[in-house]
């Protein structure tokens, strides 16, 4: 059952992407995040030691969920943390409450597996069967 | 469509380029308004998002438009080469102990900044001057900016238009190399294909050569991020239809197509700065390494050209010249001799268009033609172009196999991880002999010389 998966890498010739599943668009944008940061690290070594929140709103679901990641990726780089909890809650329509849990990059005990440059909008899409959410999203690596 | 597609290559080249994928990201960028004569690929075109990488499109000035996606999020990504007095014989076993300087001296991999933090002014005159700020902080050598792509500064830059979370991943990186296909080698000229033209770059066979291929870091990747979504909305707003989303544009005119292209120009001016840094750091370790300076070693660069671009040029359509918004997204501009963007001291023989290969193969340095003109507006390929995704190519190549098979062939490698040495493995990209030789007999570029690796640093 692909409800039971929570994301699965998809492969792509020059870039890497995501396919992530949910009940909830919280829950898919969840997943989404635990894709994105499985690429760029191991996560079974990041320790939840530290919180995060952002708020993140956009036009439409699927800019919605390019916004989300950005805005994990900004924080990715600029303060070279590392998340491997998320919690999405909704604010309004198309706006969005994230907490974040993770640690810094620490290079004694993390891998950093890849640069992810960005979040593209290429082949982008986010869609709904019932309580069942998918989303395909592809990232510049 | 509005245009028809042209595409460079050989039937060898484009069956192995995800040929329907790439070819329907083609026909979509035809379908962009305004563009002119042709929606073009490279011999080197692979898959990317949105644009094809190897992609080149015009657009008037009219109804034409501007896509940050058709430049790419590494703005300004391109290359450098520096040649050298130094002969690889007589080098000898000094070449391994240069390599394993340049990797201690300039920052690189994945969230590696380098030795310079700027304020917000500073980082303004750096996006503003380019490789000329950097030369004026005692980077490097004032005759350097001759031989840069629009003398290392390029106009039409306003910092205001660089967002502070831009600036703020722009802060701690100009001087690093970053990760991804980003790489420093010590190379070896192998063979000379134009004696004339390779005397005119001061190029010669056996020379020990320096190439740097890196871009604008966190600046561009934000910078794009940021007017892809501004224009998402413009594109909208406009009613202008998109087969993909990733192609949101704006017309040249708008307001957002003028705010992106002074962005862009911004991290334009970062890449070359950050390639002026890295060269200043690469020609001191060669100074400790040899124990001359710089200037004695002749360490000068023979010129530095960037693939992902949008840049305003003149180009002649049906006869008549027109001035044009030229998206080069993995190709490199090919201008001809006598061209007067092309530096004054190369004139006569044309532009040098380098191409950098795969780390276990080799680089390019070409020249620019008057073919090109006429066919591609000035374009021809940017490198070897991929074939194999990167996680396919880490699940088939041990990065530790590939370094032992790197060195056996006398290759010597510094990379911040197996993996990540992996995924640049030359089987995970095409031939680089046959993407040349392809833009060769086309007439796009003309081969100058060939540089084999002999040391190969990956972030």
């Amino acid at each position: 059952m692909p409800e039971t998966k929570s994301f699965e890498i998809i492969e792509h010739t020059a870039d890497t992407g995501i396919r992530a599943y949910g009940r909830s668009r919280e829950q898919l944008l969840e997943n989404a995040a635990r894709g994105l940061f499985s690429i760029i690290t191991d996560l079974g070594l990041v320790e939840e030691r530290e919180v995060r929140r952002v708020e993140v709103s956009a036009p439409d679901d699927e800019a919605l969920a390019v916004e989300w990641l950005s805005e994990l990726l900004f924080l990715h780089e600029t303060e070279s943390m590392l998340f491997a909890g998320f919690k999405v809650t909704e604010k309004g329509e198309n706006e969005i409450e994230g907490e974040l849990r993770g640690e810094p990059y620490d290079p004694g005990r993390h891998l950093l597996l890849a640069e992810v440059k960005a979040v593209t909008y290429h082949m982008l899409e986010v869609s709904r069967r019932g309580d069942a959410w998918e989303a395909t999203i592809v990232f510049d690596v | 469509m509005r245009v028809p597609g042209r595409i460079f290559a050989s039937e060898e080249l484009i069956e192995k380029a995800d040929r329907e994928k790439a070819l329907e990201q083609v026909r979509n960028v035809a379908c962009l308004p305004g563009i002119e004569v042709a929606s073009m690929a490279m011999p080197d075109i692979h898959w990317g998002y949105g644009f094809a990488i190897g992609g080149v499109a015009a657009f008037n000035t009219g109804e034409g438009v501007i896509s940050p996606g058709g430049v790419g999020y590494d703005i300004a990504c391109g290359v450098r080469l520096l040649r050298s007095d130094i002969s690889v014989d007589e080098a000898g076993s000094r070449v391994p102990e240069l390599v394993h300087e340049l990797s201690r001296s300039i920052p690189a991999g994945v969230g590696r900044g380098g030795e310079l933090r700027l304020d917000d002014r500073e980082l303004d005159r750096l996006m503003t001057r380019g490789a000329a700020w950097a030369v004026e902080q005692g980077y490097g050598w004032p005759e350097d900016l001759e031989v840069i792509e629009d003398g290392g500064r390029f106009g039409g830059a306003d910092p205001e238009r660089v967002s502070p979370r831009a600036r703020k991943r722009g802060f701690s990186q100009p001087g690093s190399l970053g990760a991804g296909n980003h790489f420093i080698e010590v190379q070896q000229v192998d063979q000379v294909f134009d004696t004339a033209a390779a005397s005119t770059f001061g190029v010669e066979e056996g020379q020990l050569c320096i190439m740097l291929h890196s871009g604008s870091r966190g600046l561009g990747h934000q910078v794009c991020s940021e007017y892809v979504r501004v224009m998402d909305r413009v594109a909208h707003r406009e009613g202008i239809r998109l087969p993909d989303r990733q192609l949101a544009c704006a017309p040249i005119g708008s307001r957002e197509g003028q705010e992106y292209f002074a962005a862009m120009a911004c991290a334009v001016n970062f890449a070359r700065a950050n390639r002026q840094v890295m060269a200043h750091l690469a020609r001191q370790a060669c100074e400790r390494i040899f124990g001359t300076a710089a200037e004695r070693l002749g360490l000068d660069v023979v010129y530095d050209v960037s693939h992902n671009i949008a840049k305003f040029e003149d180009h002649e359509v049906d006869g008549t010249k027109k001035r044009l918004c030229v998206h080069r997204k993995g190709a490199t501009r090919s201008f001809p001799p006598g061209h007067e963007e092309v530096p004054a001291r190369y004139r006569g023989v044309g532009q040098p268009v380098i191409v950098p290969g795969d780390m276990g193969t080799a680089s390019y340095l070409l020249k620019g033609t008057e073919t090109a003109m006429a066919a591609s507006f000035g374009s021809t390929c940017h490198g070897a172009g991929r074939v194999m995704g990167r996680r396919a190519a880490k699940r088939r190549i041990r990065g530790n196999e590939l370094r032992s098979r790197l060195e056996e062939q006398g290759i010597t490698v510094r990379a911040g991880s197996a993996a990540s040495l992996a995924e640049e493995a030359p089987e995970a990209y095409k031939d680089i002999d046959v993407v040349v030789e392809v833009c060769h007999r086309a007439g796009l570029s003309e081969k100058v010389a060939r540089l084999r690796p002999l040391g190969v640093i990956k972030g």
